[in-house]
C-alpha cells in the first residue's frame, strides 16, 4: 500500500481492490470523511439567521469553507457559487445567461447584439453539450463545434475559424474525460476574449490534476464537481468573475438569496447569496474544503509528477499487449481509453471486475464524439494518487485474462 | 463468481450468433439501444397467420446482448405472436442460464425490448 492510499479507508474495508475509475468519481480521504460525520455528530446547524453557537459556528465553516476554494483557483470568495455539481452549474449558466443575451450591451464585458453562436468542442461531455443545445434552441442560436484530430486533440487552426465574431459564449472542457487530452483552454479563452465572447471552462476533469488559476486562464466562467477532487457527492462549485455575476438575474428563488420581500415583489441579496437559494449543502461545502487542504497538503505539483509516472508506467504496459487499441493524446491527463479486438467494452469491464478491478465502460457520456470516431465506446482507466505500478500489473493480468476468456 | 455469466454457451453465441444479418423484405422491423452503453439492436421480423416467419438481428453488443439476441430469435420462431408478448424478463433469465448482475440485466432484455417493438407495429 502506497502512503497515500492509507489515507482511503476504502482500501482498507475493500481488501484487494483496484479502483480505477476516478475520473468518475474519487475516492475519499479520511479528512473528509471526517469532516462530514463531525458535522453531522457534531456541529449540524442551519447557517445564516441563527443566533446560536452551534449556527454561528456552522456559518463561520460554511464562509471559510468558501474561501479556502476560492483562494486554491485564485478567484475572491465572493466569485464562488456552491452548486450539486458540474452539471448544476452549467445549467445555472445556460438558464441566467438566456434571459440576458442577446440583448445585453455592456461596453467593459461584452458586445452581445448581433452574436448569436456557442462555440463549443467535439469532446464535451453531455453535460456541457446538451444544456447549450436547449439554450439554443430556445434562443434561436446556433452551435458550432472545435473538431477533435486524428489523434484526439482540438484542431486549434480551425478553432480560429470557428471562433468569430457571432461567438457569444465559448463553452470547453479543460481535460477530455474521454481520451484525458489536456486542451489549450489559455489559447481559445484568449481567441474567445477577441471576440468578446464568454468563456465557461468546464474543469471537471483538471481540478484535481492541474493547478488551476482562473486569472491565468482568463475565462469568465469555471465549473467543478466535489466529488471527483476528493471531496463528497452532491456538491459543486461555480466560479464567476464578479463583475458578471453581479450582473446575471437569480437562477433560483426562495429562502437564503432574497434581500427583502413583500406579497408583490422581493429584492435579492448581493452575490454569491443570490445564486444560492434554499438550505444549502453545509456539510458537503465543508467536507470539500476539507478536500482541497488535502490535495494542497501533498502539493498538486507531486499530485502531477506522481500522475505523470504512472501514465508512463501504463502506457508502455498497455503498448506490450496484442490487439489492443489506445486511443492516446499528446497532451494527457490521468485517463486512458481502449478496447480489445473483438470484446465488448461491458464484457471487459466485467471479467475485470471479478479481480476487483474497477474500469469503466461505454460512452462515457458522449455519445456524438463515439460516434464520429465510429465507436461503440470504450474501456476507461482513469487514476488518482492512490493508484499504483501494482495496480496497473494486477490491470495487465486482468486484461490477459479477458482475452483468454474470449479465446483472443 | 461473474465469470459464470461466460459460459461456453454464451461466448459460442457471440463469436457465432444465429439469426444474424438483414431480411431483404421484412413485414416489420425495429431497433431499440440500450441507454448505458449505447448498444443498437434492430430486429426484423417476417409475420404469417400471426406467427413469426422469419427474423433477424443486427447490431453490435456486448456478449450477453448478443447471446439473448441469438438464444430469442431461435426460440420465437413460429411461437403465436400472443405468446411472445407475454414473453418477460423471467423467461430471459431462464433461457440464458447464467446470473445476471443488476447492472448487465438491460443487456439481456435489450432483444427482447427491440421484439416487443416491432410487434407494438404488428399491433398497428
Amino acid at each position: 500500500m502506497n502512503s497515500f492510499k492509507k489515507d482511503f479507508p476504502i482500501f482498507k474495508n475493500n481488501p484487494g481492490l483496484i479502483y480505477l475509475d476516478s475520473a468518475s468519481t474519487s475516492q475519499k480521504p479520511k479528512p473528509v470523511i471526517k469532516a462530514i460525520s463531525d458535522f453531522y455528530g457534531k456541529e449540524n446547524a442551519n447557517i445564516h439567521r441563527g443566533i446560536y453557537a452551534l449556527s454561528e459556528n456552522a456559518t463561520k465553516k460554511y464562509i471559510l469553507a468558501r474561501e479556502t476554494i476560492a483562494k486554491f483557483i485564485n478567484a475572491e470568495t465572493n466569485e464562488i457559487i456552491f452548486t450539486k455539481n458540474t452539471t448544476e452549474s452549467i445549467n445555472l449558466l445556460s438558464n441566467v445567461l438566456k434571459e440576458i443575451l442577446p440583448k445585453w450591451k455592456s461596453p467593459k464585458l461584452g458586445q452581445f447584439e448581433g452574436k448569436n453562436e456557442i462555440v463549443l468542442t467535439e469532446m464535451e461531455h453531455h453535460s456541457n453539450l446538451v444544456p447549450w443545445q436547449q439554450f439554443a434552441k430556445k434562443n434561436n442560436f446556433k452551435l458550432k463545434f472545435i473538431p477533435i484530430t486524428k489523434n484526439y486533440e482540438l484542431d486549434y487552426e480551425k478553432a480560429k475559424e470557428i471562433i468569430n465574431d457571432k461567438t457569444a459564449i465559448l463553452a470547453i472542457t479543460h481535460i477530455s474525460n474521454v481520451f484525458g487530452t489536456i486542451n489549450n483552454i489559455e489559447f481559445l479563452v484568449s481567441l474567445a476574449k477577441e471576440k468578446k465572447a464568454i468563456t465557461i471552462i468546464d474543469a471537471a476533469q483538471s481540478v484535481q490534476h492541474l493547478k488551476i488559476n482562473v486569472k491565468k486562464i482568463g475565462c469568465d466562467f469555471l465549473v467543478f464537481s466535489g466529488h471527483k477532487m476528493f471531496g463528497p457527492l452532491g456538491i459543486g462549485v461555480l466560479y464567476g468573475k464578479k463583475e458578471f455575476l453581479e450582473k446575471l438575474p437569480p437562477f433560483q428563488f426562495g429562502g437564503g438569496m432574497i434581500n427583502s420581500v413583500s406579497y408583490e415583489d422581493a429584492t435579492f441579496l448581493d452575490i454569491p447569496e443570490k445564486f444560492e437559494a434554499g438550505t444549502q449543502n453545509i456539510a458537503g461545502a465543508i467536507s470539500l474544503a476539507e478536500a482541497v487542504k488535502y490535495i494542497e497538503k501533498i502539493k498538486i505539483e507531486k499530485i502531477k509528477r506522481y500522475e505523470k509516472e504512472l501514465l508512463d508506467y501504463t502506457l508502455k504496459k498497455l503498448k506490450s499487449i496484442d490487439g489492443i487499441e489506445l486511443y492516446l493524446p499528446k497532451k494527457q491527463s490521468s485517463i486512458i481509453s481502449f478496447n480489445l479486438f473483438g470484446i465488448h467494452q461491458h464484457d471487459v469491464s466485467q471479467i475485470l471486475s471479478d479481480n476487483k478491478i474497477c474500469i469503466r465502460a461505454g460512452h462515457h457520456c458522449c455519445m456524438p464524439l463515439m460516434k464520429k470516431l465510429k465507436i461503440q465506446g470504450t474501456c476507461r482507466i482513469s487514476f488518482s494518487i492512490y493508484n499504483t505500478k501494482e495496480d496497473i500489473d494486477r490491470l495487465i493480468h486482468g486484461i490477459k485474462k479477458v482475452q483468454k476468456v474470449f479465446g483472443k | 463468481m461473474n465469470l459464470e455469466i461466460y459460459k461456453e454457451h454464451i461466448l459460442d453465441l457471440y463469436k457465432n450468433p444465429h439469426n444474424k444479418g438483414n431480411l431483404k423484405n421484412p413485414t416489420y422491423e425495429f431497433s431499440k439501444n440500450n441507454p448505458i452503453c449505447g448498444d443498437e439492436i434492430k430486429i426484423q421480423i417476417v409475420t404469417e397467420k400471426d406467427k413469426i416467419k422469419d427474423i433477424r438481428f443486427s447490431g453490435e453488443g456486448c456478449a450477453i446482448s448478443q447471446a439473448s439476441a441469438s438464444m430469442l430469435t431461435d426460440k420465437i420462431k413460429n411461437m403465436p405472436l400472443k405468446k411472445i408478448k407475454n414473453l418477460n424478463k423471467d423467461d430471459i433469465l431462464e433461457m440464458l442460464k447464467i446470473p445476471i448482475s443488476y447492472t448487465r440485466i438491460k443487456c439481456a432484455l435489450l432483444p427482447l425490448d427491440a421484439i416487443k417493438g416491432a410487434l407494438e407495429n404488428v399491433r398497428n
